[in-house]
């Protein structure tokens, strides 16, 4: 009995290990229960749920600008381009042409957005690689995005900056100058990070080869964002389905070819230099002119239904929008980047160790908020 | 007082005593230094509010863990669960018993000629608390984190082992004194000829010490606390104040064996400087510790700016490239010496 119980232990080779929901490496309050055998990974399971707060339930006693506060918290390191989606749907269920003023503004704020998520996501993703200083050179970064935020709508974290038909505000006097000066010092600063990183041997050991996926592979899990662009699939909602004056910018949709961290590092890196290049052309046509379109009061959009979606930091962000035509949503279904592109997540990691777990948590940049919404 | 009393009982005692506070003391503000520079490195501030300019924040800090509520976990091996934070701490202080720190007696505790021998195999005992540690939390965690460092720390020590035998060869000595003496009476340091072997050392020193970039143990994003995830209070004072006290060692290490320990520099050339009224008063431990801290100035550095191996990758490093480079500079060096035939 006593040998035959140790002779089954001695014999046991896998091992089950929860990380998280309170664990330093993921993000948020995801749990994992990995299975490894030594250091080798041999599946994971993601368990969501730990941040439900039945945010499309609210939606459905919300009127529709006050929903946009809800979104702010699904994804809460990118709450503009989540407002964004939001009032783009209902837009287009109205049938609103909001003002190039109006259109101009949302793709600076969603811009700069992009710019602080792909930070978090810079800070992070190198914080667990076991870099530590590029966190706090990010952060430095972000911090100067969000006081621009905070001097157009009051607040840094949950924007709530849209409204249907337009923005809230004009601008502050001298916003647009002191938006220039920082995208103008911005470039240097992500060459100084890629010096840190990119041709550092110990980061491309860890990246490269790492939680590859392929292209065909990406397309059937439905990755968006970076992670499917990383596998050298050129899609981008901002060039396929243009909303508002994105046709009229030039940019250029970075893509990897081996779908491995390291091109996905490359790809969002990228990014933000083509971000800021679509800032710097909104700054200069930024036209006169009103910020809100003319809309009634309250907002009740007819019969119908409609789909949605924009291009946010992290992948797709769609929002798919059932009217009766009353004054609040009949039903209003998120398609979320990330719960989406976790999925993938077990697929990537198996066969590779446990210190690459974490570089591809890293790697996917998912927030919490948004997949359990 | 009998004279044999006197240099046998009581002068030891009160250099081991000195000794024990004067490193105690040193590693608990290593953290503080540490987090001075990394806070520099990273555009912080860095600890500033307990007493003048945060200089009291490592008193403060020890205080803290001294109060903390010291807990065993119910399911662990209580014995061995309070055996791993001595095992860590006690080789690492004990290897100062023949680190010289200056020319006379005065400077050091003792001076065997095996010195160096029992260096290595005392600083080896470390690994037994690290692996102790680990296993006897119960915690899968602190098992991994356990046999991860095991690994790591096995696979340096050959390596590290053949740096060291590097010196021995020029030096024609095991004793840590006379390695320095050579360095003098030769009028070079080891670090000229051997600069490979000083490589590899200090590479094998910084994966010996679990410190970024290899610190694989602890890695916070994967294992949480490495193999101290169960640790609290003093106990995990312990590892913390044995991982400082083994980054003084391996920088004192590396001072005598390579940069001519208490020797200020350019001994020989410089000579009428160092012995002019204006500077031969400077004691020679100065020198000596300047040296160790700039070691541990690159450990720090090297927190600020690495990210961290992975596991694999860390054993296809030693195995692969440090030992062979090590083995080849090992015989390099050895004919270089039978052919100058200086010493033999």
């Amino acid at each position: 009995m006593e040998s035959a119980h140790l002779k089954a232990f001695a014999d046991a080779e896998e091992m089950e290990i929860s990380f998280g929901p309170q664990h330093p490496s993921t993000h948020g309050v995801l749990r994992l229960m990995v299975k490894v055998d030594g250091e080798r990974i041999l599946d994971v399971k993601p368990i969501i749920g730990y941040l439900h707060r039945g945010t499309e339930k609210l939606f459905e006693r919300e009127t529709y600008n006050g929903c946009i506060p809800h979104t702010d918290r699904m994804d809460y390191t990118a709450a503009v381009t989540n407002n964004q989606g939001l009032v783009g749907a209902v837009e287009k269920l109205m049938g609103i042409t909001i003002p190039p003023r109006a259109a101009y503004l949302r793709m600076i704020l969603a811009e700069l957005q992009r710019l602080a998520s792909h930070l978090v996501w810079l800070a992070t993703h190198a914080l667990d690689i076991g870099a530590q200083t590029p966190y706090f050179y990010c952060f430095e970064e972000r911090d100067k995005i969000l006081d621009l935020f905070e001097e157009y709508c009051g607040a840094r974290l949950t924007t709530n900056c849209m409204r249907v038909g337009g923005m809230p505000f004009e601008l502050t006097a001298g916003w647009t100058d002191r938006c220039r000066a920082f995208i103008d010092q911005f470039p240097a600063k992500v060459a100084d990070w890629e010096r840190i990183l990119t041709k550092n041997r110990i980061w491309r050991e860890r990246t490269v080869g790492v939680g590859v996926i392929s292209a065909a592979d990406a397309i059937e899990w439905g990755l968006t964002g970076p992670p499917l662009r990383g596998s050298g699939v050129r899609w981008d909602i901002r060039k396929v389905f243009p909303y508002d004056r994105y046709d009229e910018v030039e940019f250029d949709i970075p893509i990897g070819t081996n779908g491995d961290t390291y091109d996905r590092y490359l790809v969002r890196m990228e990014e933000m230099r083509q971000s800021v290049r679509i800032i710097r052309q909104c700054l200069e046509r930024l036209p006169e002119g009103p910020v809100m379109a003319k809309v009634p009061k309250v907002i009740k959009p007819p019969k119908g239904e409609v789909y949605f979606s924009v291009e946010a930091p992290k992948g797709e962000l769609g929002y798919y929008l059932v009217s009766e035509g009353g004054d609040t949503p009949y039903r209003l279904h998120v398609r979320p980047a990330c719960f989406i592109n976790l999925q993938a997540l077990p697929e990537m990691v198996r066969g590779q160790l446990v210190a690459d777990l974490v570089a591809v948590i890293g790697t996917l940049d998912i927030v919490l908020g948004e997949i359990d919404r | 007082m009998p004279e044999p009393l006197m240099t046998y009982l009581v002068i030891p005692l009160v250099k081991i005593v000195v000794i024990l506070l004067v490193l105690i003391l040193g590693a608990a503000y290593l953290t503080f230094f540490e987090r001075k520079i990394l806070a520099y490195i990273q555009i912080r501030l860095g600890p500033n509010r307990v007493g003048p300019k945060g200089w009291l924040q490592a008193i403060a800090d020890a205080l803290k863990l001294f109060v903390k509520e010291d807990l065993t976990p119910a399911r662990s091996e209580k014995f061995v669960f309070l055996l791993a934070p001595v095992l860590i701490i006690v080789p690492a202080l004990l290897v100062f018993a023949v680190i010289p720190f200056g020319p006379s007696d005065i400077w050091r505790l003792t001076d065997i000629n095996v010195a160096l021998l029992f260096v290595l195999g005392v600083s080896s005992v470390g690994i037994y608390g690290i692996i102790l540690g680990g296993w006897s939390s119960n915690n899968k965690y602190s098992l991994m984190g356990g046999l991860r460092s095991a690994a790591q720390l096995i696979s340096y020590e050959v390596p590290m082992g053949f740096a060291v035998v590097t010196v021995v060869v020029m030096a024609g000595s095991l004793s840590l004194v006379r390695i320095v003496e050579v360095q003098r009476e030769l009028g070079v340091w080891f670090f000229l000829p051997g600069i490979v072997a000083l490589f590899v050392y200090f590479v094998c020193g910084v994966a010996e010490t679990n410190r970024n970039p290899f610190d694989l143990p602890e890695a916070e994003s994967e294992l949480v606390g490495g193999f101290h995830t169960e640790y609290s209070g003093m106990k995990w004072a312990f590892f913390f104040l044995g991982e400082y006290a083994n980054m003084i060692v391996i920088s004192a290490m590396a001072t005598v064996l390579f940069f001519g320990g208490w020797l200020p520099p350019f001994p020989n050339l410089l000579e009428p400087l160092w012995t002019s009224s204006a500077l031969a008063w400077v004691p020679p431990p100065f020198w000596f510790l300047l040296k160790v801290a700039a070691f541990i100035f690159l450990y720090m550095w090297f927190r600020g700016t690495f990210p961290r191996y992975r596991f694999d990758q860390l054993m296809r490093l030693g195995w692969k490239v440090l030992l062979p480079v090590s083995l080849a500079n090992l015989m390099v060096v050895a004919l270089g010496v039978l052919m100058l035939g200086e010493r033999s």
